[in-house]
């Protein structure tokens, strides 16, 4: 700051600036993880048994639609790809647990490495690329992983590969009972919101969600673009990994499936059920989404002839997800903070 | 006379056969403001691009506070003090004033992209944000959201954001394009403010502005320099009353 600019701050008294707006609290985030946390008891209650599998299931898919949002949402970066990074999770688990070598300790950090690497190097090609270019490149990275996946014919090839053990923590079997998984996948969850929820309120996340809406005022500003977005994918992806390792501990399975670009959409209609760049509507949108799937496909097995429509009218009907609707519900009743 | 903080020499630029910029020689000094005129379609925003590093000459050098530039990328010449606006307004919309100007100090503290301190709340970066958002005059308006604010406002928060480079010269593109009278007039008086302290090449079309403001006005026609020096001079030259003058009345 030059001297003469310098000089004009002694006139702004502090008690003459505009009053800071309050902090926003994220209230809806607050009752979602303690209505979370209350799922056992609910079950011990009485709530059928198979929902406390489900709703651990639902977790572990928010963790990744969390990671996505953090890219997809803040970041504007439409990647069809994520499933890879699950995948990469679920895989390093699988062979890791099929050598026996079952400990998290050792299992997470082979898992964070090894997705920072896939998405460090698949990132630096496709974040060269913006809009429709970026989907297929991602989703070409997604289907490359997908086929390498059915060429490990040492791990199960196409067939997939079934776990007969489940990993340890520090030694603890957290992950044989279905209790302390819940609680396990819960404390994740709730991990990863905390830290992406700080990360996008940070100088970085300022610039990362300023990016979005317009690189270039970001750019003349001396920012490179290009090595935030990069930061904020690899962030992603080693997010993304951590539910991979949840799910194949869960399902005590690893399938090339994991992985397909089905599995990417689903994952980014999740973001878009619950709202994009919320962040907890991503996973209000996985639990919604599993919740769905799992009443529809025991009413018929050809559920999917209901949901696909379903998810069409939703995307025409409602703007800003769940998270939107909960909102304008929220400022009706009451004029409670749309937050 | 003293080192210019700015000079262009012999850069050119075309879109195949369409020659934009053809061998322009331009030189800023510390403090002045240069006023750079020219009709519609002769390359003044395109001469601002290259400057800025959007556009990369075919031929030429841009010499930067002594350094050459030329093939430097736009953050790497914001960050060594080159800062611009633009023709059509570019902000962030869906944040603040306060956290426009805040992503602009930022860009030049000690780390501008720490991971998990609070950015909203951080007053190293507030403290400066608000200086500059007085100097411009949007102290009132610091909470809104840029998105809602009027043209003339958009304009004041992009200077706002340029002034918290610690910008060595400032490149501001026809910054009263589509500004009613009033906000103008604010608009002028900000930049007469401003003048002395920075180094400013002002792409402009208001003639009452340019001749009220600038210590020096280039005329560029077909992409060429036809004429530079004092207002005076400039407006006396009869090839610029031909080119450009006369067709304004």
């Amino acid at each position: 700051m030059s001297a003469e600019f310098a000089t004009i701050r002694p006139t702004l008294a502090e008690a003459a600036l505009p009053a800071t707006p309050p902090r926003r609290r994220p209230v809806v985030a607050i009752v979602l993880f303690l209505a979370l946390a209350a799922m056992p008891l609910a079950v011990s209650l009485g709530l059928p048994a198979h929902w406390l599998t489900l709703v651990t299931r639902a977790m572990i898919f928010a963790i990744a639609a969390l990671s996505l949002d953090l890219i997809l949402g803040v970041g504007g970066l439409v990647s069809f790809g994520h499933a890879a990074f699950i995948g990469i999770g679920a895989y390093a688990t699988g062979i890791m647990i099929t050598e026996g070598r079952s400990e998290a300790l050792l299992i997470l950090p082979v898992i964070l490495a090894a997705c920072a690497l896939f998405a460090a190097i698949t990132g630096a090609v496709s974040l060269r690329t913006r809009g429709v270019a970026f989907i297929m490149i991602t989703l070409a990275f997604g289907q490359m992983a997908y086929f390498l996946a059915q060429a490990l014919s040492a791990y199960g090839g196409d067939d997939g590969l079934t776990l007969y053990e489940r990993s340890t923590l520090a030694g603890f079997k957290l992950f044989a009972n279905r209790t302390s998984f819940f609680y396990v996948t819960l404390t994740t969850l709730a991990g990863c919101y905390a830290l992406i929820s700080t990360i996008v309120a940070s100088r970085f996340g300022r610039a990362l969600r300023a990016a979005r809406e317009n690189a270039t005022r970001v750019t003349v500003t001396g920012y490179d673009v290009g090595r935030i977005r990069l930061i904020a994918y690899v962030i992603s992806g080693m997010i993304a990994g951590l539910s991979g390792f949840l799910l194949a501990n869960q399902t005590d399975f690893v399938s090339p499936a994991f992985i397909s670009w089905q599995r990417s959409g689903e994952l980014i209609f999740m973001v878009v059920l619950g709202g994009v760049g919320s962040l907890h509507g991503a996973i209000i949108g996985a639990l919604a989404y599993l919740f769905a799937e799992d009443v529809l496909s025991s009413w018929t097995e050809h559920w999917r002839v209901i949901f696909g429509p379903l998810i069409v009218l939703f995307v025409l009907f409602t703007r800003g997800g769940l998270v939107g609707i909960i909102g304008k519900l929220a400022s009706k009743f009451g004029g409670g903070r749309d937050d | 006379m003293t080192e210019p903080v700015l000079a262009l020499s012999g850069v050119r630029k075309a879109f195949g056969a369409l020659k934009v910029t053809d061998g322009v020689d331009l030189a800023l000094a510390p403090g002045e403001l240069h006023a750079l005129i020219g009709p519609n379609g002769a390359g003044k925003t395109t001469l601002v691009h290259q400057i800025s590093g959007m556009l990369r000459p075919d031929a030429g050098s841009i010499r930067f506070r002594g350094a050459e530039i030329t093939g430097f990328t736009p953050e790497k010449r914001a960050r060594a003090g080159l800062a611009r606006t633009f023709q059509i307004t570019s902000t962030i919309a869906s944040l603040s004033v306060l956290e426009n100007v805040a992503l602009s100090v930022q860009a030049r503290a000690s780390h501008p992209l720490a991971l998990f301190r609070n950015a909203a709340r951080d007053e190293a970066l507030n403290r400066p944000a608000w200086v500059a958002i007085e100097a411009v005059g949007l102290t009132e308006r610091a909470h809104v959201l840029a998105g809602r604010l009027s043209h003339g406002e958009k304009r004041a928060l992009e200077i706002a954001m340029a002034l918290t480079l610690e910008p060595a010269a400032i490149l501001l593109d026809e910054p009263l394009a589509g500004v009613g009278r009033e906000e103008g007039e604010r608009l002028i008086s900000l930049l007469a403010s401003l003048k002395g302290r920075y180094a400013m090449l002002l792409v402009e079309h208001d003639m009452e502005a340019v001749f009220a403001l600038a210590d020096t006005v280039s005329v560029l026609v077909y992409g060429r320099v036809i004429a530079s020096g004092d207002p005076a001079t400039v407006r006396a030259d009869p090839a610029v009353r031909e080119a450009y003058l006369g067709e304004e009345g």
